[in-house]
């Protein structure tokens, strides 16, 4: 194998596909990243790490003199490709050493045995697209409401559901809640599918490909496996498995109708709580307490330290006196929403709160995001 | 008893009398259970007695000086000391009593001074610095609780006096039984010298092994060996401790600081078992137990921790701290499962398990977190209908299936119950 290649196209390339190197490999050669370079017309370096759960790919342009596989350790990689002086980049196999040159540094590497790398798995075909910067925003805004818990697996992902044009995206760790709906252009109109992906996986590749002009969504079929997703755009591909389990039905769990709504700058709530949490020790709640045209946040208790704040709000509906949340969960909500002027719909105290946002005091709603949040009850 | 005992030379190593500098007093009970034993069966007195469970799987929790001259002493097997002295008497322990005469004891040491660290039933830290005015020096504190604790209890105790915690503790141990030692300011050094590293606090058997290989035998070893070289081989924090200890400085103060309450419950099994299923029913049971006095007593708690013992004696204790106390046995169960699985035991044979709830605050001073889709009336409520139904109808009225002798449901690993309620973060 040898090839040369621009530097920041390796850098980036190797950084990619660096991403899906698990941290602590089940065997020995998943530490890798496999290069493939391939000459001829069609003259390129292919990168590949996969971990039996999260494959990746990445396609990059290179001047190859040699066709050649090699695997080498991949994180070792990464950091030399991050370093590499700003120069084009020389790359070949000798025997079992990879040497890289790059102006005047070289480094040597150790390869592994390439061929018990396992295959990957094959990318589905595409079912359809979407704005890289669309998904990567969506996303973001229903990761943050899945579960971190590996011991309640279902609960780490977020469910992915297509019914034609619309996407509908949804996570919950049982405490939150966020369902984002956007459109997308699917192959086939009548194309419908369902899929729970690891929450984490699908945000970092979301976010990797949030510049991209067209992002690819790959759902397998009953042929090439159903517990697959496929991801692609900018010439780089991840697969990954999907989470098995049933994902809580949720759109029963919504309230049908909130007589209480409450209006907030959103900002200003977020500086509040920050403010205020600063004495919620261990995540203890932060109560709102609504009063006329203000709503008052109060955290802490007792002979322990108290925060007091202060910001505008507009009530309408029934009557609201109080209600508390985790300061965590209210701020990673808020900053979900994404949008000046945040929607706060309650039913009681102790019913789920729905946040919705709104570009202004007097806008609507907008309707293609919520954030379901359960409040904590106070002790009697 | 004759008043002989009591008078006898306090100063068995000649450290003089000098008990200026000298505020700490730790008070340590002679053989306590046993003696209270003693003190209410005078017919026992003058004979080896041993305090214990008499089951087969028994140990000594107590046992009189007579006794300890088989070779028999405290956390013994009861079969070995049985072995070692067949004709011993044994006395059930009787806890309640115990710390009824606790509690009397220590309520005498708060009214000489309100800085009382109670350690355990039977031993405490006092600083007397402050009570010299009304009540004299610490040597006469120190006689007067002698013979107070003796009048009122008919049992003895031991006192060292000394300058700090630690040295006022070697000093009682010096001294006992029913004895008293002064170690004056000046000569803690030459008092604490001589003595086997193993005496210093924090030093237990590894460490101890761990400065014999550097051939350190004595506390004055220690003392003259480069504090670098003791962090070097013990690690920034317990070289740093040592190096402090040797020349007799402790910085603790006595602390009147309740100490953290907390409640647990364990069981020994009648022979030791390997099967995972068994010991999780029985973590089950415990925690079960935990739940049920919890509730009753208005705890709930944030850390719940495992005790397990295996067939060698050796214990381990691992422990998990919920982001939200609980005072629900499902939960505590959840943890206690989490946490034995965690240990990825490989049939190893177990003694005895035990879980505890640590961090304990009042229930009713619990927020609750809800939960989606989670019935408002929940485990909580189910538990505490059941301590109502135990109240009524007696204990095991209501339980877990799992625990019903007739119907002994395997609980294998990989089931369980699976609560949803997420892990903390």
């Amino acid at each position: 194998m040898k090839f040369r290649i621009d530097r920041e196209t390796f850098a980036d390339a190797v950084q990619w596909a660096g991403r899906t190197v698990p941290a602590r490999p089940a065997l020995p050669m998943l530490s890798g990243l496999r290069l493939e370079s391939v000459d001829g017309a069609d003259s390129r370096l292919s990168i590949a790490s996969y971990d039996y759960e999260v494959s990746g790919r990445v396609e990059a342009v290179a001047d190859v003199a040699e066709a050649g596989v090699a695997l080498v350790n991949g994180r070792l990689l990464v950091d030399i490709a991050r370093a590499l002086p700003q120069q084009p980049v020389d790359v070949e196999t000798e025997g079992t050493r990879l040497r890289v040159r790059c102006g005047r540094s070289t480094f040597e590497l150790p390869t592994l045995p390439v061929e018990e790398y396992p295959p990957l798995p094959p990318m589905p075909e595409p079912s359809g697209g979407v704005p890289g910067t669309v998904l990567a925003g969506a996303v973001a805004q229903v990761a943050v409401a899945a579960g971190r818990d590996d011991a309640l697996p279902f609960l780490t992902g977020v469910r992915i559901e297509v019914d034609g044009e619309q996407v509908t995206l949804a996570a919950t760790d049982r405490y939150r809640l966020a369902v984002r709906t956007l459109r997308w252009t699917p192959r086939d109109p009548a194309f419908s599918a369902a899929a729970l992906v690891p929450a984490r996986t699908l945000a970092d590749t979301a976010k990797a490909l949030a510049h991209a002009d067209e992002v690819h969504l790959a759902f397998g079929s009953a042929s090439l496996g159903e517990g697959l997703l496929g991801i692609e755009g900018l010439d780089r591909r991840t697969t990954t498995r999907l989470l098995e389990g049933d994902f809580p039905k949720y759109r029963s769990l919504l309230p049908s109708e909130s007589p209480t709504v409450a209006r907030v700058e959103t900002a200003a709530l977020t500086e509040a709580v920050k403010r205020v949490a600063l004495v919620a020790e261990r995540s203890s709640a932060v109560k709102m307490l609504f009063n006329g045209s203000e709503v008052v946040l109060e955290a802490g208790a007792g002979d322990d330290a108290i925060g007091l704040d202060a910001i505008e709000c507009s009530v309408s509906g029934a009557p609201m006196e109080r209600i508390a949340f985790n300061p965590t969960y209210l701020l990673e909500g808020l900053a979900a929403i994404n949008q000046p002027v945040t929607n706060m719909a309650f039913t009681n105290p102790n019913k789920p709160a729905v946040l919705t946002g709104a570009a202004s005091f007097e806008a609507d709603a907008a309707d293609d995001y919520l954030y379901l949040l359960m409040p904590v009850r106070l002790p009697a | 008893m004759s008043r002989s005992q009591i008078t006898r030379p306090h100063a068995p190593t000649g450290l003089g009398d000098d008990d200026a500098g000298c505020p700490i007093l730790h008070v340590d009970m002679d053989a306590f259970f046993a003696s209270v034993e003693v003190a209410r069966r005078p017919e026992l007195r003058g004979r080896p007695m041993i305090v214990g469970g008499t089951g087969s799987r028994g140990v000594v929790v107590a046992a009189t000086y007579e006794a300890r001259q088989y070779g028999i002493h405290s956390a013994m097997p009861m079969s070995r000391a049985l072995r070692l002295a067949p004709d011993i008497v044994v006395v059930p322990p009787d806890h309640a009593h115990y710390a009824a005469v606790s509690a009397a004891v220590m309520a005498m040491f708060t009214a000489i001074t309100p800085k009382v660290e109670p350690l355990s039933l039977d031993e405490a830290f006092l600083d007397v610095g402050g009570a010299r005015r009304v009540h004299g020096s610490p040597r006469q504190i120190a006689a007067r609780i002698r013979a107070q604790v003796h009048d009122e209890q008919g049992i003895t105790c031991s006192v060292g006096i000394a300058p700090t915690k630690f040295v006022a503790k070697l000093a009682s141990t010096q001294c006992k039984p029913d004895g008293l030692l002064v170690v004056p300011a000046d000569r803690v050094v030459a008092f604490l010298h001589p003595m086997p590293v193993g005496a210093l606090w924090g030093v237990g058997e590894r460490t101890e092994e761990q400065l014999h290989r550097l051939g350190l035998r004595t506390v004055g070893d220690i003392a003259h060996t480069p504090r670098s070289t003791l962090v070097r081989a013990l690690g920034r924090a317990a070289g740093t401790h040592l190096a402090e200890l040797a020349w007799g400085r402790d910085e603790r103060t006595v602390s009147t600081m309740e100490r953290e309450r907390s409640v647990g419950a364990e069981e020994t099994f009648a022979r030791d078992v390997d099967d995972p299923a068994v010991i999780l029913a029985e973590l089950l049971r415990l925690s079960e137990k935990v739940g049920a006095r919890m509730r009753r007593a208005g705890f709930a708690g944030s850390t719940v921790s495992i005790k397990v013992r295996f067939a060698d004696f050796t214990t381990i204790t691992r422990s998990h701290t919920r982001r939200v106390p609980t005072d629900v046995s499902r939960e505590i169960f959840h943890e206690a499962r989490g946490l034995y699985l965690g240990l990825h035991l490989d049939r190893a044979r177990i003694r005895l398990v035990g879980v505890r709830v640590e961090g304990i605050v009042e229930a009713d001073a619990v927020e609750a977190q809800l939960v989606l889709g989670a019935p408002e009336r929940g485990w909580r409520e189910a538990e505490e209908a059941v301590d109502r139904l135990t109240d009524r109808f007696g204990r095991g009225a209501v339980r877990p299936a799992r625990l019903l002798p007739e119907l002994q449901v395997p609980l294998s690993p990989p089931e369980g119950p699976t609560t949803t309620r997420p892990r903390e973060r």
